[in-house]
């Protein structure tokens, strides 16, 4: 079982993006399980929604507490809300911001993890360029499969897709393509 | 057809191939996805001789749904938390009218104080109203139970509620397998009502009954339970033989035959409690689960005949009968009323509250040393209680509960400087 906490705010598309990846998943015939943490939903408010993937079929229903990555869309969380909580000590972090770690003074935490687990990337600035909103969430969906090997680019785009048809979901593509390629090329530097 | 979908969407797909002829609803919260989806399907045509009507609360929507089904046609609606305390007169109107309705109920708190999350307070409001109850554990049997509910529903003539946990299971994107309209038609006949508004023939229907008649109706809504009893697992039989998988029916036992202690629960939680099953298993711990999918009728026989050969069982249940304990524990026990068997009662995800496996497994080992309060409150954060309790006792104008303890915790989580 793998599982994934996306944390973001009100509007960014957060429990969107955990139910594309849960279709992305169920592409690769996998077992797949997203689903919101049922805050009341308002613009702005912090949001978290997870996914769980499992070759077999996934019974629990508790919020994921122990996640093996974790998908940040808004940096601004990162010391509001204890986002890393229960994270797997090798687990996955991609983080929305083109600052650095320093920047987002995380380095000293991140650098417990192995180097090509952990990964920023401007997600809203490729989202604008491509979608013309600032909505980073199948961008990142892109950094995802790339970074964790969880999920084929392929089946994101899939994903997004069926649940976007048309032009809105052909740009988002756009976005979650070059966001992997971003990816792939830091992860093959770290 | 397998499909990654939203728990709400998939049974709006069940719901329109079950062909429903009125479907009605007030789409404000509290309500799920569910007639959004059906709304869309009528709107685009792919329901066909649907009528979908936008009403003014879930009291018209009730009783257009009555109206509607009392009229030969086949109705649905769904609500759930303050929604059914709304419509709680027409939920006993259609019970004690036995007019074949079907409703989703997406479980839900009820306040005050106000909590939009799940538990099932709502359900066990109308538990006695006349209606079937049946108790989805994942999407997949919240599909097929609405398609079960229907054939029931229309047999008996009796009105049938289709819980599934509101949020956990209405808002989750799981697999489902999507059945065939083909499939469906096979399995549900077109509806026949065993009475019916026709101006050709008119008669009335829900006239006054005095005492010489009153508890002979009321006997009869019993009977017709008690039928139903029997009609449930035959009818998951022949489910099973259209559609090829085992859902519904009364109980779902899971490694019970040895167990010896038995934890039994309603709906979603049911997956987590399997879960916690296989663990203690492999730790070495004889624990069984059943998933009770019906709650009215209660199985009283059947699931006494599974629970009796154990040591003690557990009732996981997220309703409170205040000044009782647990709702469901107390039909439970009726189950085993000939066996000494202590029935311990654990009330857990209350308005939303996470039940988590290792909550679970730890309530279950107290359990097994017996060391379990007969009601316990699982994850009770006892020093909020104790201060709450303290600030009513030393003064009179304490305030209101609920902001109490909500500033209570702010204060404690300020002092640990989060």
């Amino acid at each position: 079982m793998f599982q994934v906490r996306i944390h973001g705010r009100g509007g960014q598309g957060v429990v969107t993006a955990a139910e594309l990846l849960s279709i992305a998943a169920f592409v690769e015939d996998k077992h797949a399980q997203a689903f919101p943490s049922f805050g009341s939903e308002r613009m702005g408010a912090p949001v978290v929604a997870f996914c769980r993937i499992a070759d077999r079929e996934i019974r629990s229903r508790e919020p994921v507490s122990h996640p093996d990555a974790l998908i940040i869309q808004d940096p601004t969380l990162l010391h509001s809300v204890d986002v890393f909580s229960g994270l797997n000590k090798q687990g996955y972090i991609l983080i929305n911001s083109r600052r650095t770690f320093a920047d987002l003074g995380i380095d000293d935490f991140v650098a417990k993890f192995p180097p090509d687990h952990v990964c920023d990337i401007g997600a809203t600035e490729l989202a604008v360029k491509h979608v013309g909103r600032p909505v980073p969430n199948a961008a990142l969906l892109g950094g995802f499969a790339a970074i964790s090997g969880q999920i084929q680019l392929s089946s994101v785009e899939h994903a997004i897709m069926e649940k976007f048809p048309g032009a809105v979901g052909a740009a988002n593509v756009k976005a979650a393509q070059e966001a992997f390629a971003a990816v792939s090329k830091i992860k093959e530097e770290a | 057809m397998l499909k990654q979908m939203e728990g709400s969407l998939g049974v709006a797909q069940a719901i329109a191939l079950c062909r429903p002829e009125v479907v009605c609803a007030y789409p404000i919260t509290p309500q799920t996805h569910i007639v959004e989806g059906i709304g869309a399907l009528v709107k685009t045509g792919e329901l066909e001789n649907c009528e979908f009507i936008n009403v003014e609360s879930e009291f018209a929507a009730l009783s257009v749904a009555i109206g509607a089904s009392a009229a030969g046609a086949r109705a649905y609606t769904a609500t759930a938390s303050q929604g059914i305390l709304y419509m709680a007169e027409a939920i006993y109107n259609a019970g004690g009218l036995g007019l074949p309705i079907v409703m989703t109920v997406g479980n839900r708190a009820i306040g005050a104080p106000i909590n939009i999350w799940n538990d099932h307070t709502d359900a066990m409001s109308v538990k006695d109203a006349g209606w079937i109850q049946l108790f989805a554990e994942n999407n997949q049997e919240a599909l097929d139970l609405h398609i079960q509910a229907f054939r029931l529903a229309e047999e008996l003539s009796c009105p049938v509620m289709v819980c599934m946990d509101g949020f956990i299971l209405t808002h989750a994107y799981e697999r489902v397998d999507i059945p065939t309209q083909a499939e469906v038609d096979a399995f549900l006949p077109p509806y026949e009502p065993v009475q019916v508004l026709d101006p050709a023939d008119p008669y009335s229907i829900g006239a006054m009954v005095g005492p010489e008649a009153f508890t002979e109706v009321r006997y009869l809504a019993h009977d017709k339970q008690l039928q139903a009893l029997k009609r449930i697992p035959e009818i998951a039989d022949v489910f099973k033989d259209v559609f090829g998988r085992e859902s519904g029916g009364l109980l779902h036992p899971y490694h019970a035959d040895d167990a010896e202690t038995l934890v039994v629960a309603l709906g979603s939680v049911n997956g987590t409690i399997k879960d916690a099953v296989d663990t203690m298993r492999e730790e070495g711990h004889a624990v069984g689960s059943v998933s009770l999918c019906s709650f009215r009728p209660f199985p009283l026989a059947e699931l006494g005949d599974v629970l009796r050969h154990a040591a003690r069982v557990v009732v996981v249940e997220k309703s409170l009968a205040p000044g009782l304990g647990g709702v469901v524990a107390s039909n439970v026990r009726m189950s085993l009323r000939d066996s000494p068997t202590p029935v311990y009662t654990v009330i857990a995800g209350l308005g939303g509250r996470p039940i988590t496996k290792a909550g679970l497994e730890r309530v279950i080992k107290d359990a097994i040393a017996d060391d379990l309060p007969d009601v316990h409150f699982l994850d009770l954060e006892t020093d909020v209680i104790a201060r709450e309790l303290e600030r009513s006792r030393d003064t009179r104008r304490s305030g209101p509960t609920a902001e109490n303890i909500l500033k209570d915790l702010a204060s404690v989580a300020g002092n640990r400087g989060e």
